[in-house]
């Protein structure tokens, strides 16, 4: 009982973990139409901010919570403003753009902070007890911020003015415009607070996993194949790509290892996409956000 | 071949006689290290004439190339060392880079994911083969006789004349060996765009829809010039792991793989010298850039590929090719009735 217990919440941080780190690729994606290949470097930003300012002496909640956020977000705004916005409607452009700026911002880091590891941030929370297995308090938490974070992405869509621009100029940019809603101005915080999220998520994933100039490239591969596979509703993609993809990453990763796991994740995606070409809410859930 | 095909392939062939040329002249100037450095980027211009021959020709924006060349690297090195020989190793390699290519490519391409999700998919099959070849360092990951070693890669057996496993070839040897790969390779694939087959492909790439309607079946088309760019790519990664005297998963990284991308945007899409232009333009400006450690590499590429994508979309070569064309154009007593369209020539 005890070791399924164990597992069942591995399992759930296997997800929601994926769900973290997917989110707010997913909202620039599914607003915007924008694949952002720096989406990596974005969390990689988020995980150095944690570091920089944590070892500056700011605690290491507001750090992760509050500075993460707000300065990947202005970055995201200054990237929209001098690079996206030139390229908006020519998909395979603004991916090749930003993958420049991946590139950019990884060599910028390691110019700035060097190719090694930074000084690593020690998770902030002990472990805890199911029954005679330990696990990590610090997981149980992430689990529930990436929920509040769902929530609140859900509510702020659903029922801000800002959600409801935003679902306008995403569904139709051109009457959105006509009816006097300033996309451009819409994109631009869209772009901005996927951003935020990303950063979000990269500060509090930084005690985890130690923060690399070049982290970005291990989560992007999986961010992209959770988002892709998802579809383009923002949250019901999230949730159902991470559901998915982690569900079956998990489950090989207890049978038969983690390097099974991400095998896996990647042919359940490749099956996924040959099967339903416009990821699962392109089928499912078609009017949900 | 018809005389039509050999007089659109006539720029192909003179840039082949040049690299005819250079192969003859490079040795007797240069010395033996430049040589072997060369040989590398001989390897990878083959690996950026198979990207320029799918996503300039085919419309393929397949950002995962380098997986490819990755892989025939990793087949030619494993099965050079469990046959003892090179002669089939070669074959094998482009065999089971092609054949992955092609299960790869039904998945996509009958599937019909679109451009940017299947430069995701590419480039997202790239770095699973990265993080998973990277854990193969122990002594239970092994193929046959030869040892995956995990970061740490293995060392590959040399080029051997055809059936003869004893007599090595010398660096200055592979050399040859490679740059009469690259010409054999450009003008295979010059010849391919202007086969009817080429044709087909860049009308799918010029619009997908219309080809179709017309009747072909657009997805084996893609999965084609995807497989035959796969196998490409592959005689690049044989070329490269001889040229290095060894592969790693370093390959598979995500910089290689931009760095394939810039090549051919640098270079221009659309034609095949370019890329191939670019890359040895790119590989002795990085190997430039690896000497000092003011500007960090990363940093350099970015800056190019952002400059490239917003400024000067199109690429050097096709850049140039419409400059004279405008100036041929604009030159008094020199207008010329333009032959047919030839926008689309093998350059």
């Amino acid at each position: 009982m005890d070791l399924v217990v164990a597992v069942l919440f591995q399992l759930i941080y296997v997800i929601a973990n994926l769900a973290l780190i997917s989110l707010g690729l997913a909202i620039i994606f599914g607003m915007m139409r924008v694949i952002n290949l720096a989406h990596g470097e974005f969390l990689m930003l988020g995980g150095y901010t944690v570091v920089v300012a944590t070892n500056a002496g700011v605690n290491i909640w507001i750090a992760m919570l509050i500075l993460a956020p707000l300065v990947v977000g202005i970055v995201g705004v200054i990237v929209e403003r001098l690079l996206i916005r030139w390229l908006y409607g020519r998909m395979v452009d603004t991916l090749l753009a930003t993958w420049g700026l991946s590139l950019l911002m990884v060599g910028l880091v390691t110019s700035i902070f060097g190719a090694s590891t930074a000084t690593t941030v020690a998770p902030p929370l002990g472990a805890i007890r199911i029954g005679s297995y330990a696990a990590s308090g610090y997981e149980l938490f992430l689990i529930l911020i990436t929920i509040v974070l769902l929530i609140a992405v859900w509510l702020t869509l659903r029922y801000t003015k800002l959600g409801l621009l935003a679902r306008g100029t995403m569904q139709n940019a051109e009457m959105a415009s006509a009816l006097g809603v300033s996309t451009s101005r819409i994109y631009m915080v869209t772009f901005g607070l996927g951003a935020a999220v990303s950063g979000l998520a990269g500060g509090l994933l930084a005690p985890m996993t130690g923060v690399l100039p070049t982290i970005g490239a291990t989560y992007i591969a999986k961010a992209f194949i959770t988002v892709i596979s998802g579809g383009s509703a923002i949250l019901a993609g999230t949730t159902a790509g991470s559901v998915l993809l982690g569900g079956l990453n998990g489950i090989f990763s207890f049978i038969a290892g983690s390097t099974f796991g991400e095998i896996a994740l990647l042919l359940a995606a490749i099956v996924l996409l040959r099967l339903m070409p416009r990821g699962i809410t392109g089928r499912f859930f078609r009017k949900s956000l | 071949m018809n005389s039509g095909i050999l007089r659109q392939m006539r720029p192909t062939f003179v840039y082949a006689l040049l690299g005819i040329i250079f192969m003859f002249a490079a040795p007797q100037v240069l010395q033996l290290f430049t040589i072997i450095n060369l040989t590398t980027a001989i390897a990878l211009a083959v690996l950026a004439l198979s990207l320029a021959l799918i996503w300039g020709y085919g419309g393929i924006l397949c950002f995962g190339q380098v997986a490819f060349f990755g892989l025939g690297a990793y087949a030619y090195t494993i099965s050079a060392i469990n046959f003892g020989g090179s002669t089939w190793a070669i074959l094998m390699a482009v065999m089971i880079t092609s054949a992955f290519a092609a299960a790869l490519g039904y998945f996509i391409f009958f599937g019909r994911v679109s451009d940017v999700y299947l430069g995701v998919i590419t480039l997202t099959v790239t770095l699973i083969f990265f993080s998973l070849i990277r854990r193969t360092s122990g002594p239970e990951y092994k193929i046959g006789n030869a040892l995956l070693g995990g970061f740490n890669g293995v060392s590959s057996p040399p080029i051997n004349l055809p059936w003869n496993p004893t007599s090595f070839l010398f660096p200055e040897q592979v050399f040859y060996v490679a740059m009469a790969a690259l010409i054999l390779c450009y003008v295979f694939a010059g010849w391919l765009v202007n086969t009817k087959f080429g044709r087909v492909c860049q009308a799918i790439r010029e619009n997908e829809l219309r080809a179709e309607l017309l009747g072909y079946d657009t997805r084996l088309y893609k999965l084609g010039i995807f497989t035959i760019g796969a196998g490409i790519a592959a005689i690049g990664g044989v070329l490269f792991c001889n040229g290095v005297g060894r592969i790693t998963p370093d390959v598979f990284n995500l910089y290689n793989a931009a760095l394939t991308i810039i090549w051919v945007i640098v270079g221009g899409r659309g034609t095949l010298i370019g890329p191939i232009g670019a890359t040895f333009a790119l590989f002795y400006l990085t190997s430039a850039l690896g000497g000092q450690s003011v500007l960090n590499n990363n940093l350099v590429l970015g800056i190019i590929l952002i400059f490239f994508v917003l400024l000067v979309p199109k690429g050097v070569a096709p850049t140039i090719i419409d400059w004279v064309n405008a100036r041929r154009k604009k030159a008094p007593g020199r207008v010329r009735r333009r032959r047919g369209s030839r926008g689309e020539g093998a350059q």
